[in-house]
């Protein structure tokens, strides 16, 4: 058996998955769109498995996540739905509940945070619900765990037994009721055929679906046929088509609600959000404990825990590649072999392990920040400014993240429902200095620019944020023209987030980096490794300057002439960069074959001050990193735009640069 | 009149929904339809988006998009 779990975003519908399958769950693939989707055997039924859909209001065709959803439940035919729903929220939640009932699958109500409704003085009549919805309901508290062994032995009845729901017309008598029935009877045959309930079809086919009519192949007779019934409703309701649907179901919410909830009075939990949102959205202290918080969790996460963590990982990878260097020695093997296994692969599973613990510190913040409430509020207060970028505020804070590392940042797209702003958001990601690009700025700022040095830092920062909104704006006129997606968000009351949850979200997040990044990164260290290693002729090299990467390195400085830096070490740093932005200081310090403290005199020699500022420039805004870019191919699933977005970096950068050298030229 | 107009903590009860397309699905569907009644809670600090409270629930949205919304108080 399979089962569809179906719910609001913010109705505890992943605590449940969590409580239903504990750690037996893995990430569902569905091609084309990079939503979450989980798949979990429930726990003590061999053979019977859930399927965490994605949260969503209302089965349209706009988001990805209702397409997700309706595909799944449309195409793959689960065996029952479980929709869950927030009893706190009742009425909203059950707009989507009778959209369901209409697909006509084997359902079960679950009634979540009924301890909340309960603690609060209010109650749900459970049986008057089961009568009026046609389907069975149980009471549960996915927090507490309590009423999972029931609902799991109501799902399965219903699903083994083929028990439909018993009601599906909530229309009551009336303009609405004939047009849904008239079209419901002219469409049976097309819906049939293609496996879906009359009843939706033709409810959609009311709302303008357009998905949906596509896939009914109806004639031009027939669609003229139903858009006469619709017309004459909507002149009889006084209502257009999409208001006369929603008010159907409210209607019918309403009259449910009326018998069967008697209503808390104002619940604990909701004083607790208002009282927490007078400091967190207050006009005054919105924006300064909004930079707190961020500010933290940055400190945490790159500063303290991150650093300690990434400093421990990298003492074991030097460890062992200390004793594995020693046996390969002693063993007398070829030094070609052990520069590969030494500075190739345990360099190439260090660089990508280092990113490791960033990952899984800061989505641990970032999965408290969101399960408990708080990133709908910074989406609420950050808003504004976005969407002069034709952005939302939800974008907000994969941008911030930008300024830690652009791996994470990009990964924490996913929770945007829009491709649009997804992928804008993406493309804007590289625009934000990320912290491995500092090395680079302090040695530059300390060797040209002492007196100047925080005002260059600041100036690269705030250079990349300008060319960021620069591109956002030529992006939105251009590509991504059209309209960004509706900002009607809730903001739902504030939670305790569930342990449970932060630690498989950081579990999973770990596991995905790790698999898709790998072999990306991996194989990008080694053949950086390999052009570092040996000449034109696989001789392997001695002098640096004579290896294939320097031969690419001059090959290629031509390039950077107009910008002033056309020396090939500069170029071939640059290259290098590319497996990690460290690796331009390093590789400049192995070029020019002087230790760290005398680096700065000797780029004294290969830079003037202002073809250094323009160095800075270009390393500020060209190509991220391979990992950032094997984390955007993942996100963006596509080869070719994302060589794109690495073409578009690479191009702007150099224009940047250009114009900066040579204005300071002309003005210096 | 419409939502929009309206001052922080008084209420109003929806007459029509304008807008089109995925927005004005997307409000109709969140609950806002005639005859509801909701409440305007704040106002976010730079001064947009707005959030309201209907149905028992907190919902922002744009004040552009609360200018589609005809009330009365």
């Amino acid at each position: 058996m399979r089962y569809a779990l179906v719910g609001n975003q913010n109705c505890g519908k992943t605590t449940l998955f969590n409580q239903l399958t504990g750690s037996n769950q893995h990430v569902g693939n569905f091609p084309g769109v990079t939503v979450d989707s989980k798949i979990g055997e429930i726990r003590g039924e061999k053979g019977d498995c859930v399927v965490d859909l994605p949260g969503i209001y209302s089965i349209r065709p706009y988001t990805n996540e209702e397409l997700v959803t309706r595909r799944f439940i449309l195409k793959e035919h689960p065996d029952g739905i479980i929709n869950i729903v927030d009893a706190t929220n009742i009425e909203r939640n059950l707009y989507l509940t009778l959209q369901l009932l209409e697909m006509h699958i084997p359902m079960v109500l679950a009634l979540n945070m009924m301890d909340e409704v309960r603690g609060n003085g209010g109650t749900i009549d459970i049986g008057k619900m089961e009568e009026e919805l046609g389907i069975p309901v149980i009471a549960i508290s996915a927090a507490q765990n309590e009423g999972i062994e029931d609902l799991i032995h109501a799902i399965k009845d219903v699903s083994q037994r083929r028990i439909y729901p018993k009601v599906m017309d909530f229309c009551e008598k009336g303009a609405v009721h004939r047009c849904i029935h008239a079209v419901s009877h002219q469409v049976e045959d097309h819906a049939e055929r293609i496996g879906i309930s009359p009843r939706f079809a033709a409810t959609k086919i009311v709302e303008g679906d357009h998905n949906i009519i596509e896939n009914l192949h109806l004639s031009e007779n027939e669609l003229d046929l139903m858009e006469h019934s619709i017309v004459e409703m909507e002149r009889d309701s006084e209502m257009d088509r999409n208001a006369a649907l929603a008010d159907m179901r409210y209607t019918f919410i309403e009259r449910v609600c009326g018998q069967a909830v008697i209503k808390c009075r104002e619940s604990r939990e909701h004083r607790r959000s208002v009282r927490i949102d007078s400091v967190l959205t207050g006009k005054y202290l919105a924006i300064p404990s909004f930079l707190l918080i961020m500010l933290l969790v940055f400190w945490l996460t790159f500063g303290v825990i991150g650093t300690f963590l990434s400093d421990l990982l990298s003492i074991g990878i030097d460890g062992l590649s200390a004793v594995a260097e020693r046996a390969l020695i002693e063993y007398g093997i070829n030094p070609v072999v052990k520069s590969l296994v030494i500075d190739g692969i345990f360099t190439g599973v260090g660089s990508v392990l280092s990113f490791l613990p960033i990952i899984v510190v800061l989505f641990f913040f970032l999965s408290i920040l969101e399960d408990s409430g708080y990133m709908a509020r910074i989406a609420f207060v950050m808003d504004r400014p976005l969407r002069k970028i034709g952005l939302s505020g939800k974008s907000f804070v994969a941008m911030l993240i930008g300024f830690g590392c652009s791996v994470p940042a990009v990964m924490a797209t996913r929770t945007l429902s829009s491709e649009r702003d997804k992928k804008m958001t993406i493309m804007l990601i590289p625009f934000i200095s990320c912290s491995a690009k500092i090395p680079i700025y302090a040695l530059f700022a300390a060797a040209f620019f002492q007196k100047y040095k925080a005002l260059v830092m600041m100036g690269l920062y705030v250079l990349g944020i300008l060319v960021g909104i620069l591109c956002a704006v030529i992006l939105n006129k251009t590509t991504f023209h059209g309209k960004p997606m509706p900002f009607v968000m809730e903001l739902p009351n504030y939670r305790f987030p569930s342990a449970k949850s932060v630690l498989l979200l950081m579990w999973d997040k770990a596991k995905d980096f790790v698999q898709r990044a790998f072999t990306v990164i991996f194989i990008a260290t080694l053949l950086i490794w390999f052009l570092q290693s040996f000449d034109s002729r696989l001789n392997v090299v001695t002098d640096s300057g004579d290896s294939l990467l320097a031969m690419i390195g001059k090959l290629i400085a031509p390039v950077f002439i107009p910008l002033g830096f056309g020396d090939w070490r500069a170029a071939t740093a640059l290259i290098s960069g590319f497996s990690a932005k460290e690796a331009v200081v390093s590789t400049l310090g192995v070029l020019t074959g002087t230790s760290m403290s005398s680096l700065g005199k000797t780029l004294g020699e290969i830079f003037t001050p202002m073809a250094a500022a323009s160095y800075l420039v270009f390393t500020l805004l060209y190509t991220p990193c391979v990992a950032a870019v094997a984390t955007i191919k993942r996100e963006m699933g596509s080869l070719w735009k994302t060589v794109g977005i690495v073409c578009m970096q690479c191009g702007v950068a150099w224009i940047a640069a250009f114009v900066l050298y040579n204005a300071g030229k002309l003005l210096l | 009149m419409t939502l929009d107009q309206i001052a922080v903590g008084q209420e109003a009860k929806i007459i029509k929904v304008g807008g089109e397309g995925e927005l004005r699905c997307r409000l109709l569907d969140m609950g806002l339809i005639p005859k509801t009644v909701v409440k305007v809670q704040k106002v976010a600090p730079m001064g947009d988006p707005i959030e309201i409270h209907l149905r028992g629930y907190e919902l922002t949205i744009r004040r552009e998009d609360a200018g589609k919304i005809e009330v009365v108080t």
